[in-house]
């Protein structure tokens, strides 16, 4: 489970996080919510322990990890699996070295069995056959999959996903969410994704947030967000423009 | 006093001026910080030799055209020119050890770092730094893997290892030109070039030479690994990174190249 408490970061004069609270139950997917610029990503980084906050706690199965360096905090990070925002393929590599490098580096598996694990993840994301092609030439649809497949190659506990659709065509995003559903019911990881994808996300979410203006104004599942009597829960998930009426 | 109220009009050049020897202080620590995590994970296991190799090749093997032209005619135009010279004192018979000091304790080390950092250390910061925006070494530092075992201590281990062997190719193919010039061109006996040299280079000039190729190696490869990992937003970032890696690798190059003339035999 991931616990944070009263989270806040500001870069310059600038406060992003003004005291988040959250909780992510085990084994469940939660979708972080709301506006471009409101902070979303940088809350991901502090669940990853890329950023250190200015105050609060993030709380992972018992251990807060904001005081966390060096080997303690390689040995929370070894159960994650993340997906970053553009994919952050290594284009110096193929695909399938992309997805077989966590494994080489981080276990002592034979050669066999990595290229066996390897092929086993390309395949569930469609992606049999593409192991030889550089990032580069790959579709940005394909780079989010392989990014995927990355992620979740160690087997990971935790499974952390920075907008994996977004610029992607409609059929991509729900192709897409539907294989991390489908990856997260044979694996039963935990999984905390960031994303815009309204109303794609209700169908895969266990659990929804909203963040607004450096704090989590709403947060549940999927049908208590939408049936939310917030007026800023329901302009976000309606698309509707703040008017100064209703700022 | 109050330190929120407003610097009165007269102080604020020296306030202007702390503030800048505070930021050249602060960055010299980060400088430094990063080096002393990065130079023991050049020896300490697990020793990444495939990425040493694979950076050897980068930063020695591909460098290997210019720095073999830029030493064949460094060497052919330091004939040229002090054949000139020597000519007017009758003393053309010292051309070879002219050339050949020049080269070993002086130029040869000097250009060839200049020369690997405009073409390999731009390189070297523009990768790192390209992965840095693209969040390839937070996806490194997420896997609990270690960016500066896999980008820094590599680099700087082949710095270490190239920057030798390329200043005393760079060496050899410039008193090779010098040859050239001085015997083929100028009409000196190959004898007077070749024995004059063996008489008046020995072992401490070639040593002066190599410790500062060294210290070259690890200075180019120190600040252009420090500008990728420390780049700014985007393109323009990566962009400035890089050629303020590769003025400030050539200006401390100069610097220190000065200091060690003055401290080796």
């Amino acid at each position: 489970m991931i616990r944070v408490e009263g989270l806040q970061k500001s870069f310059g004069a600038q406060r992003v996080l003004r005291g988040v609270d959250l909780e992510v139950p085990a084994g469940e997917i939660m979708v972080i919510i709301g506006r471009s610029g409101g902070g979303k990503s940088v809350l991901l980084k502090h669940l990853i322990g890329l950023l250190r906050p200015d105050a609060g706690r993030v709380i992972v199965d018992g251990t807060d990890i904001v005081g966390l360096s060096g080997a303690a905090l390689d040995a929370i990070r070894a159960r994650y699996g993340v997906v970053f925002q553009g994919g952050a393929l290594f284009d110096s590599m193929s695909v399938f070295d992309n997805v077989a490098f966590p494994l080489r580096e981080k276990t002592r598996l034979p050669r066999d069995e990595i290229r066996a694990r390897v092929e086993e993840r390309l395949a569930q994301v469609g992606l049999s056959g593409v192991g030889g092609k550089n990032p580069a030439e790959i579709s940005g649809g394909m780079r989010k999959r392989v990014a995927i497949a990355r992620a979740l190659v160690t087997e990971p506990g935790v499974v952390f996903l920075d907008e994996p659709t977004t610029g992607l065509d409609p059929i991509l995003v729900n192709t897409i969410h539907q294989l991390i559903r489908e990856l997260h019911r044979k694996s039963r990881f935990t999984a905390v994704m960031v994303s815009h994808e309204i109303p794609e996300i209700f169908a895969i979410a266990d659990r929804v947030a909203m963040l607004h203006e450096g704090v989590i104004v709403a947060a549940g599942t999927p049908e208590s967000i939408q049936a939310s009597d917030r007026a800023v829960v329901q302009r976000f998930i309606r698309g509707e423009a703040e008017t100064e009426a209703s700022a | 006093m109050n330190a929120d109220a407003p610097t009165p009009l007269v102080l604020r050049p020296v306030e202007g001026l702390g503030r800048i020897v505070l930021e050249v202080i602060e960055s010299l620590g980060r400088f430094g910080r990063f080096l002393a995590h990065a130079a023991p994970l050049m020896v300490l296991p697990p020793v990444k030799v495939g990425r040493v190799v694979e950076r050897i090749h980068f930063i020695g093997f591909r460098s290997m055209t210019i720095v073999v032209l830029t030493g064949a005619f460094t060497g052919m135009v330091l004939a040229l020119q002090i054949f000139l010279v020597l000519s007017r004192f009758g003393s053309e018979a010292f051309l070879g050890p002219a050339v050949a000091l020049a080269l070993i304790r002086e130029l040869g080390p000097v250009l060839c770092s200049l020369i690997v950092a405009g073409r390999a250390g731009s390189a070297l910061t523009a990768e790192i730094g390209i992965m840095r925006i693209s969040e390839q070494i937070d996806a490194l530092t997420v896997m609990a893997l270690s960016p500066m075992r896999y980008l820094t201590a590599p680099a700087l281990a082949a710095g270490l290892i190239t920057f030798p062997l390329m200043t005393a190719i760079f060496d050899v193919v410039g008193i090779g030109g010098g040859y050239l010039v001085g015997v083929k061109l100028l009409g000196l006996s190959a004898g007077t070039y070749f024995g004059e040299l063996q008489s008046f280079v020995d072992m401490a000039d070639i040593m002066t030479g190599f410790w500062k190729s060294l210290s070259f190696g690890l200075i180019v490869t120190w600040v252009c690994t420090y500008k990728g990992f420390h780049c700014g937003h985007g393109a323009e970032g990566v962009a400035r990174a890089t050629t303020e890696a590769v003025v400030l690798s050539s200006v401390l190059t100069l610097v220190w190249d000065y200091f060690l003339g003055t401290v080796l035999p």
